[in-house]
């Protein structure tokens, strides 16, 4: 065989290899955009909450840490400043008269003060927070614990889920309402022991950048359940009416509701 | 039956995990990032004005542009760690990257575990995979080792089993890598930690668990490439066939007549 041909043979097999990777990932991304593949795909997300609520006890712990073990450098992520001007009329004023409002399918709604908060048996815990990016962090948190806020104001038989109604909009760009962030747990995550409503990290006051005055610790999922800026707690059978319908923010968004892993 | 579900799996494994990796191209030791220290880090940076492809491993920074930090088609290109023709999807979508990625897994699982009973069943492993006495012969191996090199491969009989090299890199694969990938997949589930803690003190902590995933998906990757490359220079016809139909056609040592098909015990 002389060069040329060579040569010839080898563009070509260069020029059918780029052109089955093209045919491979256009393929893929159509796969992703059906909603019938789309479907199928995300079938495993309710296997894989079913086989953690299956092999995980309900009160298992997430591992705690020391304080040498602290980040020095937790990231803030998502909205770190709020413009909402209900949000920066209350910080400007310490958040004194900021009240978080429990209601829904509750026998008696709350309306609670940060001092109420601190009154209620709280919990300190030093926990990492696994951003679903990637990366970890660990940070000290005290708070409530959500627990003993629903046991005060009731639930009724039909709550299953509580919702997070926050301050923050993470996406201007919707003029629906759909941008304001949220976030829902089922009541084994609720009850759970570190389930809490934090209110100081790393023995400060919640910073802004980390959600103040308060915002969620619900130490076995990722970092997107961790709900910053918290205004009401809201009881709920479903949360269908809700946002996009899919449970919170970055579920509307094609994230996972059940984000343990 | 098995191995091909596990290439479907392994390969949109891979390339959804590259996905989720893009989301934050660094990697670390421990149990929490040090973001100022990765110990493996794709990057876009600014050279005389221009974006270029950065990618640092302990301290040494490599340009990469092209290939890592900084690709993408000529007047499109944008930052990110592995390029579009190695993720799915491939544009940048973390969410239907970890669809990819946990679909296939619990299929690779499950493949996995029909694999491993019924290699343990019907004897595969004992029978093909582990290492006869002779064949543990450092003299033996070091002659396997001469031939694999020179790409001269066995003929006759001696063809039908796996040689030591290829008993070594498959047990490896079967009970070192692929474990390896599901326990540290599993040690970065929170929700999974709090189940088996242990599993953070074997590893060193999640951020060390998720390096230690990108290294045994790196080894695997150079596993299928070495792979791939006996099976096309060994008689690549006849191996696909074998592997399609369980039939493995043999040639006699001195130049015989036509190869003869034969029924083979490949998988």
């Amino acid at each position: 065989m002389n060069a040329t041909t060579n040569t010839h043979r080898r563009g070509w097999l260069k020029a059918a290899g780029a052109s089955a990777v093209a045919l491979w990932l256009a393929a893929c991304d159509k796969l992703t955009e059906n909603p019938t593949s789309a479907g199928v795909l995300k079938s495993a997300e309710g296997l894989t909450r079913r086989a953690q609520r299956l092999f995980v006890d309900r009160k298992a712990l997430a591992r705690e840490f020391t304080p040498a073990d602290l980040s020095p450098d937790f990231k803030a992520n998502g909205s770190t400043n709020p413009d909402d001007p209900d949000y920066v009329a209350h910080a400007a004023k310490g958040f004194a008269d900021w009240r978080l409002v429990v209601d829904g399918l509750v026998e008696r709604p709350l309306n609670l003060s940060l001092d109420d908060l601190k009154k209620l048996p709280s919990r300190t815990q030093i926990t990492r927070h696994d951003c679903v990016e990637g990366w970890s962090c660990i940070g000290k948190w005290t708070g409530a614990r959500l627990a003993a806020v629903l046991d005060q104001a009731g639930l009724k038989k039909n709550a299953r889920y509580i919702v997070l109604h926050c301050a923050d909009n993470l996406d201007p760009t919707t003029l629906d309402g759909t941008g304001q962030y949220y976030e829902s747990i089922d009541l084994i995550d609720a009850y759970h022991p570190q389930t809490i409503l934090a209110y100081a990290m790393n023995d400060q006051p919640l910073p802004i950048a980390h959600g103040a005055p308060l915002r969620l610790r619900v130490e076995r999922q990722l970092g997107y359940k961790q709900a910053k800026y918290v205004m009401r707690l809201e009881a709920v059978a479903d949360f269908a009416h809700l946002g996009r319908g899919n449970g919170g923010f970055w579920e509307d968004r094609g994230y996972e509701w059940y984000a343990g892993i | 039956m098995t191995h091909w579900i596990n290439v479907l799996a392994i390969s949109f494994l891979l390339m959804s995990g590259l996905q989720i990796f893009n989301a934050h191209p660094a990697l670390y030791w421990g149990a929490k990032s040090a973001f100022e220290h990765p110990w493996l880090a794709m990057d876009a940076m600014q050279t005389a004005g221009r974006p270029v492809g950065v990618t640092t491993i302990a301290g040494h920074p490599f340009h990469t542009t092209g290939l890592f930090g900084w690709s993408g088609k000529a007047g499109a290109e944008e930052a990110r760690g592995f390029p579009a023709w190695a993720t799915v999807p491939s544009y940048r979508d973390l969410a239907d990257g970890r669809r990819w990625h946990f679909f296939f897994a619990w299929l690779f699982v499950i493949n996995g575990l029909v694999y491993l009973i019924l290699g343990l069943i019907n004897g595969h492993f004992r029978r093909d995979l582990v290492p006869k006495g002779w064949q543990l012969k450092p003299a033996h191996v070091w002659h396997e080792i001469v031939t694999h090199a020179q790409l001269k491969f066995p003929k006759g009989e001696e063809a039908r089993n796996y040689n030591i090299l290829q008993k070594a890199a498959y047990l490896a694969v079967i009970f070192v890598l692929l474990p390896l990938m599901v326990g540290t997949g599993l040690t970065m589930s929170p929700g999974f930690d709090s189940a088996a803690p242990w599993l953070l003190d074997l590893f060193g902590g999640r951020q060390s668990a998720r390096s230690i995933h990108f290294i045994s998906a790196s080894l695997i990757v150079a596993f299928v490439v070495v792979h791939l490359v006996m099976v096309v220079a060994s008689g690549t016809w006849n191996n696909i066939r074998s592997m399609i139909t369980g039939k493995y056609a043999i040639e006699t040592e001195p130049k015989a007549a036509a190869p003869q098909a034969a029924p083979g015990g490949a998988a």
